[in-house]
């Protein structure tokens, strides 16, 4: 039969283009027995429907995929998110991963250094290196990637309130590297609405912390072009218990208010666009997830041209990271969050995510061990190496039911989006505690369902075993608080105070006006004035938000 | 006259940790098994929650927290009560926490630790224990 | 607790009476006659009262915080009752009002105290009365009585304060409701919080409208705050001064309290009553014919 001419029409441009700039993996597909792998199977007869709501990858509205060839180009990133105690311990475990073969790094910092406080505030008493790694200035990002190059890697800092003190101080350390800013690499969150929804480490009311995240999209788009200056994450407010609808509806809700306010900054919208970049949850209902990555996927597309009317193909493209719910880890008989994980990893292949982290089976006691990291990486290589289904295109598409459900989140989604809308936008709805309350019910209806044993968790309500032996556990040293407070006063004994001092003044003079704050931040990081101190003037100035419940 | 004896428990999260989808089940479970329960929200010292449970004069106080500061947090929280003279005020708690910390906190006064998947029942049977204890005495 | 170290307790403003003694009063306790009656008439006679209502996501948690952080500056010792619905169903009721005030918890002269509905009989008056009563012996010169929703806990609120402010924002549509309720009829100040955001000189103008068609039997007042940002708060405290005043010279503080404590008694009697009615009503295991309200009448003559 002849291909069909939109078919061939894809495949000679877009297709052939993307071909001749980065060729795929291998030369051939093939499966055990030598036969080719079919690169894409699109329906016989493509029809109007088919060309408005799904097209070829790398077509709007992207439905099947940002880019023409997918993974037979290039595998998503194996970004593993890592970090805990002292810088030095964390760049131990980075270099451990590069070793392993992940080809991206993904670092956590710890409460305090999330919240903009330093090791020796009072506030921070017990949380110091427990989370992730404690970040009090410059000198622990330069141990934090002692030989680990910039330009090679790409970082993800899961930063918000202070990214723009954390993003400084890796540019920073790249110059000292010898890496130029616009060779750097990587994302920051950066994502602070949804902090007040689902994650909590919020520090300044919502106006002020829009004007940073702008001033941030300004200052990349001119210094650091290739590092994406957000994360817009639906991961956290699907940890904090919402539906898949929910997860889809309020980030890009949250997206659209981002866009909107560097709009109203008047930034471009087609140079800041491109640089933005997406966060979801990757959760064990298989065919649901999968259905909910295409749904967002083609909704940001539309949502872009229609109400923003972007233009320029990369404003257009929803790129994702995706993570493995970590909420479906159970205490109980670990070992079966190993299969979870590989389906959670799996629904995120097969809906096309950019990059993926695999949480490993020992999370719900605490921080993963070496080995379960390793096992959980090796679960992302077995899907990219062995599964096979990173050798064919957006292999569910047309199936009646993905096709069914990915147009129902697509249309649910929108629905509650457009109710933001009406209720007077995102800002407003988490001051009056809508979103929080949606999620807070979602949540509890799932949990009430376990409880009455409606909902099987395995291992956990049926199932059971009794279990004796307890899991190798990470500890972190309660030991790093002291030698962190330690590193922090000789720090501040060695830097030059009274420039430190000045720049400080400057920045709360900046605060004050309506200028980007990116520079006098940057200036202040390289002098090692600490996270704290700038987060502290900006305090001062901003005032903070707080819980509302 | 008829004395309505409510059990009343104040849910707090102490330190920095933001994961509050536990200690919300928490508190709307007891609602529903019919206890008074008052909330703080997140990010409270210990010495906030401890001046909020004697205000509200308590029958229990429950503390959850998901970012391994437990060890240290939890017992600051028996620490004040027992400093503004409220050592009566039962604590419990709940998290990831691994085993051996569970004696450690048990040790410091803590009544009960909830680790994840302890059925919701047992939970509310605690703290009506907890609060049945308290009252008696 | 003995209830001489309870009353003692009281005495030195002890925050763990306090508690106590309000608990204990809550739940009908045989002490809550020595309690009640042990406290400094003086002072509970010259605390003022304000009652803060309004609906859902107008800002009354936060606006309070900020009113409280505002007299605090001033050195006053404040009480707050802040009152959430019981659920009907299992009783039990989340009190999350503390939440937006937590910045002064450990603040020894705020004294704080959330309370349930419980579903009452004889409404709030009873129960939320005393803990007024205790707070204000206490020392507490300002009560604020802050309530959610639009409903009967309302009404017994107002019956309470000396003087009422009912908190808005635009944009809730929930203005209408306010209308219909009555509730602007009786607030002494109409607060439009959120003053920042559209729509609030819309519903600044409707209100001082209404009220001035009220206005033959309450001069409300429209009051413009920012809660969030602390803003009007001053202006606010200023006109709560002003109406306290004129309140105190027209006689109307005194006719309210007269009213209060009317239905502080009645709400005595039911509370006292009903579980009395009810034990009587067992024990004569009545026929199951016959009207219901010629039995009521019976038992009642009796009594």
């Amino acid at each position: 039969m002849a291909k069909h001419p939109k078919l061939a029409e894809w495949e000679k441009n877009e297709l052939a283009k993307s071909l001749s700039r980065f060729p795929e993996r291998k030369e051939k597909f093939t499966n055990h027995g030598g036969e080719e792998i079919l690169r894409l199977a699109a329906p016989e007869n493509i029809d109007d429907a088919y060309l408005e709501n799904l097209a070829f990858p790398g077509q709007y509205p992207y439905t099947r995929g940002v880019q023409p060839t997918m993974y037979r180009g290039r595998l998503w990133t194996m970004r593993q998110y890592a970090g805990f105690s002292s810088a030095a311990e964390s760049n131990k475990r980075y270099r451990f991963l590069l070793e392993q073969g992940t080809t991206g790094l993904s670092v956590a910092f710890d409460l305090p250094t999330q919240i903009g406080y330093d090791s020796d505030d009072p506030m921070s008493v017990g949380e110091v290196g427990k989370v992730g790694v404690a970040i009090d200035s410059l000198a622990d990002m330069e141990t934090l990637f002692d030989q680990i190059p910039l330009d090679k890697v790409s970082t993800s800092m899961t930063i918000n309130s202070p990214a723009a003190i954390l993003l400084a101080m890796y540019v920073a350390v790249g110059e000292k590297q010898g890496v130029a800013p616009e060779n750097i690499k990587g994302t920051i969150q950066n994502d602070v609405l949804k902090e007040y929804v689902a994650r909590g480490t919020y520090i300044f009311p919502p106006k002020p912390s829009l004007r940073l995240i702008t001033n941030i999209f300004q200052w990349c788009s001119q210094k650091t072009p290739a590092f994406n200056t957000i994360s817009i994450s639906g991961y956290h407010i699907r940890e904090a218990g919402s539906t898949a609808v929910q997860e889809v509806a309020f980030t890009l809700a949250n997206g659209c208010t981002y866009v909107q306010t560097a709009l109203d900054a008047g930034l471009e919208l087609d140079v800041f666009a491109r640089r933005l970049a997406f966060f979801f949850n990757a959760s064990s209902d298989l065919l649901e997830e999968v259905a909910k990555f295409r749904a967002a996927r083609r909704l940001w597309a539309r949502l872009m041209t229609e109400r923003f009317g972007a233009k320029n193909p990369a404003s257009l493209m929803l790129r994702f990271h995706t993570q493995t719910a970590g909420n479906t880890l159970t205490a109980q008989q670990i070992d079966n969050n190993i299969v979870r994980v590989t389906i959670q990893a799996l629904a995120a292949v097969l809906g096309g995510t950019q990059s993926l982290h695999t949480n490993s089976k020992d999370e719900a006691h605490s921080l993963p061990t070496e080995a379960s990291v390793r096992t959980a990486l090796r679960t992302q290589q077995i899907l990219a190496h062995e599964s096979g289904v990173a050798d064919t295109i957006d292999p569910l598409a047309g199936s009646y039911y993905i096709e069914a459900l990915t147009d129902r989140i697509e249309r649910e989604a929108l629905a509650l989006i457009d109710k933001i809308e009406e209720s007077g936008g995102v800002v407003k709805c988490i001051e009056e505690g809508f979103i929080q309350r949606q999620i807070e019910n979602a949540a509890y209806q799932y949990q009430l369902e376990i409880e009455r044993g409606e909902r099987i968790i395995v291992g956990m309500n049926r199932f059971q075993i009794q279990e004796d032996k307890k899991p190798p556990l990470l500890r972190v040293d309660p030991e790093v608080e002291k030698t962190q407070v330690a590193k922090l006063a000789e720090v501040k004994n060695n830097r030059n105070n009274e420039k430190v001092a000045a720049l400080l003044t400057r920045l709360e003079t900046a605060a004050q006006g309506s200028g980007n704050l990116m520079p006098i931040i940057y200036d202040s990081v390289k002098e090692y004035a600490t996270l704290g101190e700038i987060c502290n003037v900006m305090r001062k100035v901003f005032g903070e938000y707080k819980d509302r419940g | 006259m008829e004395t309505t004896h409510k059990y009343r428990v104040l849910i707090g999260k102490p330190g920095l940790d933001g994961h509050d989808r536990g200690a919300k089940f928490i508190a709307r479970a007891l609602r529903d098994a019919g206890f008074e329960v008052v909330y703080t929200g997140i990010r409270r010292s210990p010495e906030e929650i401890a001046a909020a449970a004697i205000q509200e004069d308590v029958d229990a106080v429950g503390l959850s927290s998901l970012s391994g500061a437990h060890i240290r947090l939890f017992p600051a929280v028996v620490e004040a009560l027992r400093k503004a003279g409220a050592q009566d005020i039962p604590v419990l708690g709940g998290g990831v926490i691994p085993e051996e910390d569970i004696v450690t906190l048990k040790a410091a006064g803590i009544v009960e630790i909830f680790t994840p998947g302890t059925p919701i029942d047992k939970i509310i049977s605690a703290y009506r224990e907890a609060c049945e204890k308290k009252s008696s005495v | 607790m003995t209830i001489d170290r309870l009353l003692e307790g009281l005495k030195q403003r002890d925050p763990r009476a306090i508690g106590r003694a309000i608990t204990l009063v809550e739940n009908g306790d045989e002490s809550a006659q020595a309690i009640l009656s042990s406290l400094d008439e003086d002072l509970i006679s010259q605390a003022i009262i304000l009652g803060i209502t309004g609906p859902p996501g107008a800002g009354k948690s936060t606006l309070t915080n900020g009113i409280i952080s505002e007299l605090r500056q001033s050195r006053k010792r404040i009480g707050i009752i802040a009152i959430d619905p019981s659920s009907p169903i299992s009783g039990g009721a989340i009190l999350g009002d503390r939440i937006r005030m937590m910045q002064h918890a450990t603040d020894r002269d705020v004294v704080m105290r959330s309370m349930a509905t419980r579903g009452r009989l004889g409404g709030l008056c009873a129960t939320a009365g005393a803990a007024v009563r205790i707070m204000s012996s206490c020392g507490c010169s300002t009560i604020i009585i802050e309530t959610v929703g639009v409903g009967q806990s309302e009404m017994d609120i107002i019956r309470l304060a000396d003087i009422t402010l009912l908190v808005l924002a635009p944009g809730l549509g929930d203005d209408i409701q306010a209308m219909k309720a009555g509730l602007l009829e009786v607030a002494d100040i109409l607060v439009v919080n959120k003053a920042d955001c559209k729509g609030a000189d819309i519903l600044a103008m409707d209100l001082e409208t209404v009220s001035r068609q009220e206005g033959a039997t309450n001069q409300a007042r429209v009051s413009m705050t920012v809660a969030t940002e602390n803003k009007g708060i001053t202006e606010l405290l200023e006109r709560i001064a002003e109406v306290d005043s004129e309140h105190r010279d027209s006689g109307e503080r005194e006719k309210r309290r007269r009213g209060a404590h009317d239905q502080e008694v009645l709400d005595w009697c039911l509370e006292i009553l009903r579980p009395r009615l009810l034990a009587e009503i067992t024990k004569r295991d009545l026929p199951l014919l016959g009207d219901p309200r010629l039995k009521a009448k019976e038992i009642l003559e009796e009594q």
